[in-house]
């Protein structure tokens, strides 16, 4: 296994870099959105969000109880999208 | 047929199942032992992550804690689903591809340090244990309240049936028993959520119902429970009462500790590919998310329907009287739970009636007695794990489903535990025996020692579970904080750094030490009474509570890793080539062999 990976790390050197500079600025991306669905809309952005009513309360108790865990899921699935596609592009994909 | 055949019938007919599956899905190698053999299908794997990941404390407890205490109580919901993001995007594909057997080995081998690897099994050990303790204390619980046998004896049984599909099947019968164990609590919890949310709001979904309009009344469900909360002197369900700083580190701890927990790492060792690996994380929270979106709404609709029990005219008519509780079938319930000892009531100044409120207020306590209903409040106990158990009886549903409730209890610990259990074991034989002791053992040998590590693991949580120390109820704090000062930080940096052995060390062993030394401080020292110098409620760095630490011990985890790096030799040629292999996908297929 190890052989096999050195030899394609050296062909590709460039590649892969580009590769995983790309695979970094996705995460970033995604627990940038992440963290204000949760700790911005959900706790601390909260007091800015009162004035928009959802259900007998403001959004950003629904984001607290619903809305944040409805955006995580979709940044999964997003993210295993985007990387797979990505692995593709790159020729890193397993056959 | 009474409820008690009925419960045994679930409970049994759920068990017999477990055990068919146990015989189905033997383990004959140490691949499958420890991963399945890396044959398990991205949602299967989702699926039984979901049940490895949600304990009884999820199932029982969860919805009571949200409702008693509301908005800020939001955190365990946001904190222990956030963290599949970082698992999914930080950890799960890159440790899948490694391709190894524990997530002590990922770091052995990425630091080239048997002591960051010592270091790793201990944390995982000390964090898996405390946590099985609970899953333990929860299977004899479940038992003695739904099927009347004493706790000690159904604890026995419990891990009777955990020894059968544990010990024999290994990670694969673990794997194939969680999804059916995922099946029956999924379905135990959202019946009754299904029936409650219907009866109140009118809509079959419950997470939809809890942003909904009361039926009874006309009103958006929560502005009427935060109004009757708020007239009984209790704190307004939607309102922020606490402290927001605090808030935002316990989430976060929840979370970074979530992806750090070993039990759900190796899980996405047993997907066949890498992009499998990120796939699966998605369905684990999906399946995870089904009972997440349902729980605030049980807990919201259970609290409003148990508070109007008290008040069937509201907090300004009169409370409900004792004559109504004693002869209205629909107050059975309270007879039945109050010789659980989670339901208590006393007739205090002897009016006839038993007001509920909360005395602790000012406003509420002249109220009440101004109204006449006496000046303290008369629902002496009242245990919050009642709302998600007591539920179907208060929406007065038919016994098969106070069964299933029964059934997915006992799933939701059982599974948790043999995860948990599997973790334990095979750090044990794997990390332990294989790995520093004696590495020239045989496969065979090695599956053999993986079984024996696999009992005698049962028969130490057993014990524990049987006498829990005194701490038990303490050690989710302490699981989590080990998970997220410790094993996540040095996981991270495994792969997205260049990071050397004596800097995954230090960081480590500070980040465990100091999150250890605060939480003793607040907990008491190794947790005996009475040797804390602070407390939760006065801390001493702020706000932070001892829960909230662990994102604390991660920062000085990573920023003493990076300074002691910085300070000492960067890693050799072979340890960057594995961590340029473990970002690349390509190549997970022949790992298998290992």
């Amino acid at each position: 296994m190890a052989d096999h990976t050195t030899q394609s790390a050296q062909a590709g050197q460039k590649s892969d870099a580009g590769y995983w500079s790309a695979n970094v600025r996705i995460i970033l991306v995604s627990l940038v959105i992440w963290a204000i669905c949760s700790f911005g809309f959900g706790i601390l952005l909260r007091p800015m969000l009162s004035g928009i009513a959802v259900g007998g309360t403001d959004l950003g108790f629904w984001f607290a109880q619903q809305g944040s865990i409805i955006v995580f899921l979709a940044l999964i699935f997003f993210y295993a999208w985007r990387m797979n596609k990505l692995d593709k592009e790159y020729g890193v994909d397993e056959e | 047929m009474d409820q008690f055949t009925i419960n045994l019938l679930f409970v049994g007919a759920s068990f017999a199942l477990y055990i068919g599956i146990a015989i189905w899905a033997r383990a004959g190698s140490t691949s499958e032992f420890y991963a399945a053999g890396r044959g398990v299908h991205p949602v299967t794997n989702g699926m039984a992550t979901a049940a490895d990941w949600m304990s009884a404390a999820s199932f029982i407890s969860m919805a009571g804690l949200i409702a008693f205490v509301g908005y800020d109580n939001s955190t365990f919901l946001m904190g222990w689903t956030g963290g599949y993001v970082l698992l999914a995007l930080l950890l799960a594909p890159y440790l899948r591809k490694f391709g190894k057997f524990t997530v002590s080995e990922f770091i052995g081998d990425r630091f080239y340090s048997p002591t960051a690897r010592l270091v790793a099994v201990i944390c995982l050990i000390v964090a898996s244990v405390t946590y099985v303790i609970g899953q333990m204390t929860g299977v004899g619980v479940a038992f003695g309240r739904f099927l009347e046998v004493s706790n000690t004896t159904g604890l026995l049984i419990g891990a009777v049936v955990v020894f059968a599909y544990a010990v024999f099947g290994g990670m694969k019968g673990v794997t194939y028993t969680q999804v059916a164990q995922y099946c029956v609590l999924i379905l135990a919890y959202t019946i009754p959520a299904i029936f409650i949310s219907l009866q109140l709001t009118g809509n079959p979904i419950p997470a939809l119902g809890l942003f909904g309009d009361h039926s009874a009344s006309g009103e958006p469900l929560l502005s009427k429970l935060d109004q009757i909360v708020r007239e009984l002197g209790f704190g307004e369900y939607t309102a922020h009462n606490g402290d927001t700083f605090n808030m935002v580190l316990f989430t976060l701890s929840l979370m970074i500790g979530t992806a750090g927990l070993p039990h759900v790492i190796m899980r996405f060792f047993t997907v066949p590919k890498v992009s499998d690996a990120r796939w699966s994380a998605g369905w684990a929270l999906v399946f995870i998310a089904l009972l997440y979106l349902t729980a605030p709404a049980v807990g919201a609709m259970a609290r409003l329907n148990i508070t109007e029990q008290f008040w069937p005219n509201g907090a300004s008519g009169e409370p409900v009287s004792l004559e109504t509780i004693e002869s209205d079938p629909a107050y059975d319930w309270m007879q039945t739970w109050q010789q659980t000892g989670l339901l208590g009531w006393e007739d205090k100044n002897g009016d006839g009636r038993i007001a509920y409120f909360n005395d602790g207020n000012a406003d509420a306590k002249a109220a009440m007695e101004a109204a006449g209903w006496g000046s303290a409040n008369e629902l002496t106990n009242f245990n919050r794990d009642i709302l998600v158990l007591a539920n179907p009886e208060i929406a007065n549903l038919p016994g098969w489903v106070i069964g299933l409730v029964a059934a997915g209890g006992l799933a939701a610990a059982l599974s948790t535990a043999a995860g948990l259990l599997l973790a334990i074991s095979s750090a044990v034989s794997h990390d332990l025996l294989k790995g520093q002791l004696t590495p020239d053992m045989s496969e065979k040998s090695e599956l053999l020692s993986a079984r024996i590590a696999m009992a005698v693991a049962i028969a130490v949580a057993t014990y524990l579970g049987l006498n829990p120390p005194g701490f038990a109820a303490q050690t989710v704090a302490l699981a989590f904080g080990l998970a997220a000062a410790s094993i996540f930080p040095a996981l991270m940096m495994g792969i997205f750094t260049k990071v050397n052995n004596k800097g995954a060390v230090a960081g480590m062993v500070s980040g465990l030490v100091v999150t250890l030394i605060y939480i003793f401080l607040h907990k008491g020292w190794f947790f005996i009474p009475d040797t804390n110098s602070f407390t939760d409620a006065d801390p001493l760095l702020g706000t932070i509570k001892s829960t909230s630490f662990g994102a604390v011990g991660a920062a000085i985890n990573f920023a003493v890793a990076f300074t002691v790096s910085k300070m000492s030799a960067p890693i050799p040629r072979e340890i960057e080539e594995l961590v340029e292999s473990v970002r690349i996908p390509r190549g997970a297929g022949a790992a298998q062999d290992h």
